[in-house]
């Protein structure tokens, strides 16, 4: 611990001079940072609206207030559309983020040099792509509609399935691998008896968890027009009709609390 | 097998369920398809439309052959340029406000009714979706990037606030008490007893979070809070798939470039 001179008195001090300048530098730097980003920011807004918007969120308020509680009838379907778009978009993901956690873990890729790269980048493409835009590419492919959200829900999980499943892969344990070799097992023998056993309960909370984070995603989804509860949103919102929007808000904070606790429930009981 | 043989040897070992109870394992299996069935028959696909939109797709994995990212630099280039800031901006002033709140969240060093509120605003931060959050901010503060920034800073309390909090509570006790022992003052206690212990986890989240409002901010322009995402609403409303191309290029080499630096970090300070 360094210790300085101060009027013939030595004082303790956490960190000595040079250590301490380069925390002081470090600072500066981001506050100079910060300081830039926001200028920008403020030179992008503009500030009479900001100045006007507690009028505007009291105006707003007071309308959305009460939810306007007999719109929920029309609002089965769409509950029913995005739950179906998580769950089916969760399931088609899992069956092809499967093989290609397969193809990605280290130690059960069939080639190190040219499979898994392939595999990673597969995943990497789908991880750092919102489900928004992936919603968005479908919709003017495939049309508006549920199903052009279930692939992009799909599309946006596998990677995310795949690096989770390929990380529990490589931790598995090696020495119940090769007893199953040692009985003379074919490949995939090896893989049913010797592997899948061991990244069972990893999979199984996996796909609990990217369920309920889907459920979130696909709440959203019909702003782009892919279907579920937002395309309901979105047509409130355009009309303005902010006791609608309350009440819409309202079912989706009630379906992410559910299905959070449903996850939570599941994974309790595998764990 | 033949049946002399299963005699001798007993009957064959078989795998054991996942599910044990064999009840419970056929319930779920029963209502997972009659689910399935329910759910396919209410997905009207429409296959008149997609043979339609397959020449788009083709023409947007063509687009990824050849990305144009010089017909738009300029919309791409300001676009870009927005959402590293509103990443930056949003990343330090969400730090800065998580941090009371999750030594707030903190059972063992808050008191119970300083406890509650905090963890209610994490529980709400966590509860609303980005997008969502987004749309309401546009509406009260107008278009541009200070809805975004808004936006981001509260999505960064809720995750940075609650992983931050919980590795408070799983600390150990006693440099605090040793520090508290010394008669300090709570500011002290908390700059020598706490701080050092999940510092470096702190910047770990911290990273992960850039990261993550890199992600997020690549998609706030589509409802208008500013940043890359309506430079691409826009190239896919011209159905300019090359252009379209050419941004996702970018949004995914910045999202690798980050996670590399953030994993390094991270892996030098744990």
């Amino acid at each position: 611990m360094p210790m300085i001179e101060k009027n013939g008195q030595k004082v303790w001090q956490v960190r000595n001079r040079n250590a301490q300048l380069l925390r002081w530098a470090g600072w500066f730097v981001g506050v100079i940072a910060f300081l830039w980003a926001w200028r920008f920011i403020s030179d992008g807004t503009e500030w009479y609206y900001v100045w006007t918007a507690p009028e505007a969120a009291h105006d707003i308020l007071t309308r959305a207030v009460p939810p306007k509680w007999s719109y929920i009838n029309k609002l089965w379907g769409a509950i029913w559309d995005t739950v179906n778009i998580a769950t089916l978009g969760t399931l088609f993901a899992l069956i092809m983020a499967g093989p290609i956690a397969f193809l990605a873990a280290r130690n059960t890729t069939p080639s190190k040099w040219v499979i898994r790269p392939i595999a990673l980048l597969i995943i990497v493409a789908s991880r750092s792509v919102n489900s928004l835009i992936w919603a968005l590419l479908l919709v003017s492919i495939v049309g508006p509609g549920v199903l052009a959200g279930v692939v992009a829900i799909s599309i946006r999980s596998i990677g995310f399935c795949a690096k989770l499943l390929y990380e529990a892969i490589e931790e598995i344990d090696e020495v119940q691998v090769e007893a199953i070799k040692a009985t003379g097992a074919r490949p995939w023998q090896v893989m049913i008896y010797g592997i899948v056993p061991q990244i069972m309960p990893s999979f199984a909370g996996i796909a609990v968890f990217r369920w309920d984070i889907n459920i979130r995603e696909s709440t959203v989804l019909g702003l782009v027009g892919a279907g579920g509860i937002g395309l309901q949103l979105n047509a409130s919102l355009n009309i303005l009709s902010w006791s609608q929007v309350s009440l819409i808000l309202l079912v989706i904070l009630f379906a992410v609390v559910i299905s959070e606790w449903v996850s939570a429930k599941v994974r309790g009981a595998i764990i | 097998m033949s049946a002399e043989l299963t005699s001798v040897v007993g009957q064959p070992w078989k795998k054991p369920n996942f599910i044990k109870n064999p009840l419970l394992r056929w319930g779920l299996l029963l209502l997972a398809v009659v689910y399935l069935y329910f759910a396919f028959v209410t997905i009207d696909v429409n296959w008149a439309r997609i043979y339609r939109g397959l020449d788009r797709g083709w023409q947007f994995i063509v687009g990824f052959a050849n990305p144009d990212f010089t017909s738009r630099w300029s919309d791409i280039y300001e676009g870009f340029m927005e959402s590293v800031v509103m990443t930056i901006a949003s990343t330090v002033a969400g730090i800065a406000i998580s941090i009371p709140i999750a030594l707030g969240a903190a059972r063992n060093i808050a008191p119970l009714p300083i406890y509650m509120v905090c963890r209610f605003i994490v529980a709400i931060s966590r509860a609303l979706n980005e997008i969502i959050v987004a749309i309401i901010l546009v509406k009260i503060f107008g278009f541009g990037p200070l809805a975004g920034f808004l936006t981001l800073s509260f999505a960064t309390i809720g995750f940075l606030s609650k992983l931050l909090a919980e590795e408070i509570e799983s600390m150990n006790m006693v440099a605090p008490e040793a520090i508290q022992s010394t008669g300090s003052s709570w500011l002290q206690w908390i700059n020598y007893g706490v701080q050092p212990q999940v510092m470096a986890r702190l910047i770990g989240l911290s990273m992960y979070r850039l990261d993550i409002n890199f992600r997020e901010s690549a998609v706030l322009g589509l409802v208008g809070a500013g940043g890359i995402g309506a430079t691409l609403n826009t190239a896919f409303d011209r159905y300019e798939f090359d252009s379209v191309a050419a941004i996702l290029m970018i949004i995914i080499l910045t999202v690798m470039t980050l996670e590399y630096i953030s994993g390094m970090i991270r892996e030098r300070i744990q």
